[in-house]
């Protein structure tokens, strides 16, 4: 439901450790207002949501304070998923954000800044990753390491659920079209 | 959890000191203002002295309501904190904790200095309740804040819910000194300090729907 509005209904899916779901659809279709029913942002009206492990969401809400440095945001949210600063480091390198580390936030491009809501899914440890339009603002690089990081984080068992409306890499996800 | 959130607001808070000092400042030039409006009559100034500082010390606590919590709902932080499975409920008892101590610490520092300004009452009873009754400001305070995020003229809207809730204090804070009024003011506090993290919980889930 959005706005009083139903979206969709008799929706069914699992999404196995190292799976991965691509949910498609036109705008407007309810692709996020699932995902946020996913990560428990909105109350889901009828049927259930459970999930094995834990969760991290990547919404469009950057939820990164503009007057910190990026290495700081990254581990506060970090420690509050119970990682080591390692793991800041790991996803910093992992989206190319090393040398940007210790810039605030407020100077970094709209894709830099994509790039650091991604580096903070990966560095949360959570098992399923909740990924909404997570290829928009990304120039052709960064899409590659975004790729490269979903390939990773299935090889470790975790599991990808992805809202786009362009393909993003995912290698052989289960699909899901709404509208 | 409450430590690490609390600890984080303060942090950021301690990032803008100009946004710190702001209602300190309010509160003694709101208290300076009254001998210039009553007149230089002393006595009438050291009888009228509490109620003044009461008043201003509760419009100080009215001006960072915009800030409090707005900001985190627009740029996603309750999202991100929902979807780790943290309960609002620690969210806004942290958040009124650091508000309490961000506000109302700086504000007894310079009760001394409203205080001269008004001929220098009995400070010690005042501070005594003011240190007993800001914590009710401060959870008064984020509950208008989580009820008016993101609304048109929110600053405006909270200042009308909090003023009639802020009675009861207002009231008993300017008693201190007569027989029971610490002990209600110590209560009315208490009361509002406990219930207000589940109601401004309530209030940030609803805006979820």
């Amino acid at each position: 439901m959005r706005g009083g509005r139903r979206l969709f209904d008799g929706i069914g899916f699992a999404v196995p450790a190292g799976g991965a779901l691509q949910i498609e659809g036109r705008n407007g279709a309810g692709k996020s207002s699932l995902l946020s029913q996913l990560a428990g942002l909105l109350p889901v009206r009828e049927g259930h949501v459970r999930h094995a492990g834990r969760i991290a969401y990547a919404g469009h809400d950057l939820a990164l304070k503009p007057g910190m440095r990026l290495r700081d945001e990254l581990a506060y949210w970090a420690g509050l998923d119970g990682q080591p600063v390692m793991a800041v480091d790991d996803a910093l390198t992992a989206f190319d954000l090393t040398a940007l580390a210790d810039l605030p936030v407020a100077v970094l491009s709209s894709g830099q800044k994509r790039r650091a809501v991604l580096a903070r899914t990966a560095a949360s440890g959570a098992e399923l990753w909740l990924l909404d339009e997570p290829g928009v603002g990304l120039d052709s690089a960064s899409l590659a390491l975004l790729a490269a990081a979903m390939v990773a984080h299935r090889a470790r068992g975790g599991a990808v659920v992805v809202a786009t409306h362009g393909d993003i890499g995912l290698v052989a996800p289960a699909k899901l079209r709404l509208g | 959890m409450f430590g690490r959130l609390f600890l984080r607001d303060l942090h950021l808070a301690l990032r803008r000191p100009a946004a710190l000092l702001l209602p300190v400042l309010f509160f003694v030039l709101a208290a300076a203002l009254f001998p210039f409006a009553v007149g230089p009559d002393l006595e009438l100034l050291r009888k009228i002295a509490p109620g003044i500082l009461w008043v201003s010390a509760l419009l100080a606590a009215l001006l960072p309501i915009e800030t409090l919590v707005a900001p985190d709902v627009d740029d996603g932080t309750i999202g991100q904190l929902v979807s780790r499975g943290v309960a609002l409920e620690t969210f806004a008892a942290a958040r009124m904790a650091a508000h309490w101590l961000c506000f109302a610490l700086p504000l007894l520092l310079a009760l001394p200095v409203a205080g001269v300004l008004l001929g220098a009452p009995a400070l010690g009873k005042l501070a005594l309740g003011l240190l007993i009754g800001t914590p009710a400001l401060a959870a008064l305070a984020l509950l208008a804040a989580c009820l008016t995020a993101g609304l048109r003229g929110a600053g405006a809207l909270a200042g009308l819910i909090v003023l009639p809730l802020a009675l009861p204090v207002l009231i008993f804070g300017v008693g201190v000194g007569s027989p029971g009024a610490l002990q209600l003011l110590a209560a009315a506090s208490l009361v509002l300090v406990a219930v207000t993290p589940f109601a401004a919980a309530a209030a940030l889930r609803a805006r979820m729907e």
